[in-house]
């Protein structure tokens, strides 16, 4: 079971590029944390598109939008260019899958984590949404969680 | 998320649409003019139109996807320019059949080619009409929970099954014998 509505937020720091490390905690306003299996599968890069293009939306807002994976910082680096994604990839690989198991989404049969989403303000879990790996969810959800914050 | 996901803008008057106002399947597609999925599924939809003749209607909402694609807002909005001339439908197909091509110089030959008036959606164009009715059509879609390009709605609700011809068409019969 992913964490629940109202849970605390665990707080990390990943590397969002080969020499730079994001903190959840330095966020002030709401955050979206997108955990998706990989980087490359095609479901994902639909799913990080969507987002993506909706990008401005969440930002109007003043919502940072994150993803989350298991793949390593080079690697994310490769698949954002390539996909032109406008929000940070972070990697969580040292250890791998350590956040997705504080958020109780990491998948152990296949070291990959949960389609899941979460919205965090004040370090609160206020929203969150898990997916079944093979569905994009779209990004309607979690935009109406953000714009119930404001 | 196993709840059945919900078209958030009612089709309306406004939609670019073919087939009869009081079909039994109504499907919304988000599509994106440079998008290969959209281009593959094309020809699908128009099978689908003509299997089910009569029963179906067809409303084509944007969906440009301009990350990745960097001609695809540029399409959309000339298509809603030439659609203010009532000839939706034809640059719609004029641009995913040559969708390899969508320089700009290439899409204002398509627009001569369905006969409508280039200066006319040129300048409509400009006059940022149709970026908003494309801008308004992507919230839309984002808000409707569209996943991708292209996504499909039948009667309201995202379809997430297959939209080759025969998993869709089979799923549109089931609907049709309801």
């Amino acid at each position: 079971m992913a964490l629940e509505v109202g849970a605390d937020a665990p707080d990390f720091g990943l590397l969002a590029t080969p020499d730079q490390k994001v903190r959840l905690s330095e966020f002030k306003g709401p955050v979206v944390l997108i955990f998706y299996p990989a980087d490359w599968s095609p479901v994902c890069s639909d799913e990080l598109s969507m987002f993506s293009a909706a990008s401005r939306m969440f930002h109007d807002r003043n919502a940072q939008l994150l993803g989350i994976s298991v793949d390593g910082p080079w690697c994310h680096e490769a698949f954002k260019e390539q996909r032109n994604i406008a929000f940070p990839l972070l990697a969580d690989s040292n250890p791998k899958g350590g956040v997705a198991r504080t958020y109780d989404v990491y998948r152990e049969d296949d070291d990959t984590s949960e389609r899941a989403l979460f919205v965090i303000e004040n370090g609160k879990v206020v929203w969150s949404d898990v997916s079944p790996v093979g569905v994009n969810p779209g990004a309607d959800g979690a935009l109406r969680a953000v714009e119930a914050l404001s | 998320m196993s709840e059945k996901v919900h078209l958030s803008i009612p089709v309306g008057p406004d939609d670019h649409s073919r087939g009869p106002l009081d079909a039994k399947l109504t499907v919304v597609e988000y599509g994106d003019y440079q998008c290969p999925y959209c281009g593959q599924a094309y020809p699908i939809v128009e099978q689908l139109l003509s299997t089910f003749d009569g029963s179906m209607r067809l409303i084509f909402r944007n969906l440009p996807l301009a990350d990745m694609h960097p001609h695809a807002e540029a399409a959309a909005e000339m298509a809603e320019a030439v659609a203010l001339q009532g000839k939706f439908w034809e640059i719609h197909d004029a641009l995913y059949e040559n969708q390899r091509d969508l320089s700009d110089a290439s899409i204002l030959r398509y627009v001569e080619g369905v006969g409508a008036d280039v200066d006319e959606a040129t300048k409509a164009v400009a006059g940022g009409g149709p970026r908003q009715r494309v801008e308004t059509d992507f919230e839309g879609a984002i808000r409707s929970g569209a996943n991708g390009t292209p996504t499909f709605f039948v009667n309201g609700v995202r379809y997430d099954g297959s939209w080759m011809y025969e998993p869709f068409s089979e799923y549109l019969s089931e609907l049709l014998d309801d």
